[in-house]
C-alpha cells in the first residue's frame, strides 16, 4: 500500500507530467484560458489516462514484450517494436469508444467533455503516460495507480495555471510578452514552485 | 530556386515559425534541451520524420477517403517514428537512452500531424516536401539556440566538450544550475518569444483589456 501511496504522490507532485517532463504542452497552453473548460479538460485526461495506461500496460505485457506471447506457444517472438503503433492506435480506440459511449449513456457529461474528448487523441501527456509506464516496467497495479495520478498532476496544473491566468488578464504586460509569453513565464514559476516537492519520500 | 520554394524553406525560420509562433511541438523543444547532442538528434529526427510524412501523404492524397485520414496520417507517422527510433537504438544507443521516450513522441508532436493536415493533403509532393523540411528548419532553429544557451552556461560545456573551465576543477566558471532544469526552458523561451515580438511587431497579440490613465477633477 505504502508503496502505491508513494508512487501517487511520486507522479503527481515530484514527475508532474506537464510541468517536469512538459508532456501535453500544446493544449496546456492553447486552453488554460479559463478556469471552467480547464477543469473539464482535465477531467478528460484523467478519465482517458486511467483506461488506457492500465490496458496498454496489459498490451505490452501480454502481446509485445520479449516472451510475452509463451502463453500462445511463441516463446522467441519479441515483437516489442511494435509498441509505439499499438500504443496509438489503442489510444485513438479507446476515445472514439468512450466518446460514443458517453454520448449514448452521460449525455451530460458528453455535453462537458465533448469538445475535449477528441483532442485528447494527440495530447502527448497520455502517450507519454503509457511509454513511461513502459519504460519503468510497471506491473498492473502500478499502471493503474500511475495513470490516475498522473492525469491528475496534469489537471492539477493545468487549473492552477488558467486560474492565474484568468486573474493576469487585468495587468500590465509589456507588448511583446502580452499572450504566449507571459504565459510561459507564469508556467516556468508554478514549475519551479513545483520543484519544491522534489525529494518527498513515503 | 523560386521564390515560393524560398518561401516555403525560409518562412518558418522566424516569421512562422512552428515553435514560438503557432505553438506547436513545444513539450520536446522544453524536455531535450539541457544539451546539445540530444537536441542535434532529435532536431534531424522530426524533420526526418516531417518530411518523409508529408511526402508520404501527398502522394497518396488523392485516394485517402476524407473520414479516415486521421487514422492513416496517424499510421504513416508511427511507421516513421517506429523507424526513427530502432536506427537510434541501432546507431545512438546512448542519446537514444537520453531521449527516453521522446522519440516516440514525434508521433504526437502536433507540428507532424498540423503540417500532414494543413499542407500536404492538398499539395503535390515537391512543395510538401519544401514545406516539411521548412518547418523541420524553423523547429531545429529553437531546439538549437536553446540547447547551446542552456549547456554552454548550464554546464559549461558544448557537445560534451568543457568549454568553461569549471570552477569545480580549478577553473574560472562558477555553472548557472538553474539552467538543466525545468523552469528555465520557460523562462529561455518566453525570453525568445518577447525578443522576437520587439523585433517583428505584427506578432503582438492584442490585450483582453486596456489599462489607461483616468482623469478625475476631484483630487
Amino acid at each position: 500500500m505504502e508503496h502505491y501511496v508513494n508512487l501517487a504522490i511520486k507522479a503527481l507532485f515530484v514527475e508532474n507530467l506537464a510541468l517536469s517532463f512538459f508532456l501535453g504542452m500544446c493544449t496546456f497552453l492553447a486552453i488554460s484560458k479559463k478556469v471552467e473548460t480547464a477543469f473539464g479538460l482535465g477531467v478528460a485526461v484523467i478519465v482517458v489516462q486511467m483506461i488506457t495506461v492500465p490496458i496498454n500496460n496489459l498490451l505490452h505485457n501480454y502481446l509485445l514484450k520479449a516472451g510475452a506471447l509463451s502463453w500462445a506457444g511463441l516463446p522467441e517472438v519479441d515483437l516489442s517494436f511494435l509498441g509505439l503503433i499499438v500504443f496509438i492506435g489503442m489510444i485513438a480506440a479507446i476515445v472514439q469508444i468512450l466518446e460514443m459511449f458517453l454520448d449514448r449513456y452521460v449525455p451530460a457529461l458528453y455535453n462537458a467533455l465533448g469538445i475535449f474528448l477528441p483532442l485528447i487523441t494527440v495530447n502527448c501527456a497520455i502517450l507519454g503516460g503509457t511509454l513511461f509506464m513502459v519504460e519503468r516496467s510497471y506491473t498492473f497495479g502500478e499502471s493503474v495507480v500511475y495513470g490516475f495520478a498522473s492525469g491528475a498532476g496534469w489537471a492539477l496544473a493545468i487549473v492552477l495555471l488558467a486560474a492565474i491566468r484568468e486573474k493576469l488578464k487585468y495587468s500590465d504586460v509589456p507588448d511583446g510578452l502580452q499572450g504566449l509569453g507571459i504565459t510561459f513565464l507564469t508556467s516556468g514559476l508554478i514549475a519551479m514552485a513545483f520543484m519544491a516537492f522534489s525529494g518527498i519520500q513515503l | 530556386m523560386n521564390t515560393e520554394s524560398k518561401k516555403a524553406l525560409f518562412e518558418p525560420l522566424v516569421e512562422n515559425n512552428p515553435i514560438i509562433v503557432q505553438i506547436l511541438g513545444i513539450c520536446s523543444a522544453l524536455a531535450i534541451t539541457n544539451k546539445l547532442a540530444p537536441a542535434l538528434t532529435m532536431s534531424i529526427a522530426l524533420t526526418a520524420v516531417v518530411v518523409g510524412s508529408n511526402v508520404a501523404i501527398s502522394a497518396i492524397r488523392h485516394h485517402i477517403p476524407n473520414s479516415i485520414r486521421i487514422i492513416v496520417q496517424m499510421t504513416i507517422i508511427a511507421s516513421l517514428v517506429i523507424l526513427v527510433d530502432q536506427i537510434l537504438r541501432a546507431y545512438a544507443p546512448e542519446i537514444s537512452k537520453q531521449l527516453s521516450v521522446f522519440v516516440g513522441l514525434i508521433i504526437t508532436n502536433c507540428i507532424v500531424l498540423g503540417r500532414a493536415e494543413a499542407f500536404a493533403m492538398k499539395n503535390p509532393v515537391w512543395p510538401s516536401l519544401l514545406d516539411g523540411l521548412g518547418q523541420g528548419l524553423g523547429y531545429s532553429a529553437i531546439l538549437i539556440l536553446l540547447a547551446t544557451f542552456r549547456e554552454l552556461f548550464g554546464f559549461g560545456s558544448l557537445l560534451g566538450h568543457q568549454v568553461l573551465p569549471l570552477s569545480s576543477e580549478g577553473g574560472w566558471y562558477v555553472p548557472n544550475s538553474m539552467l538543466p532544469l525545468a523552469p528555465a526552458a520557460f523562462f529561455l523561451v518566453a525570453l525568445i518569444i518577447w525578443g522576437v515580438r520587439s523585433w517583428k511587431k505584427e506578432q503582438v497579440e492584442e490585450a483582453d483589456y486596456r489599462i489607461q490613465v483616468v482623469h478625475r477633477t476631484e483630487p
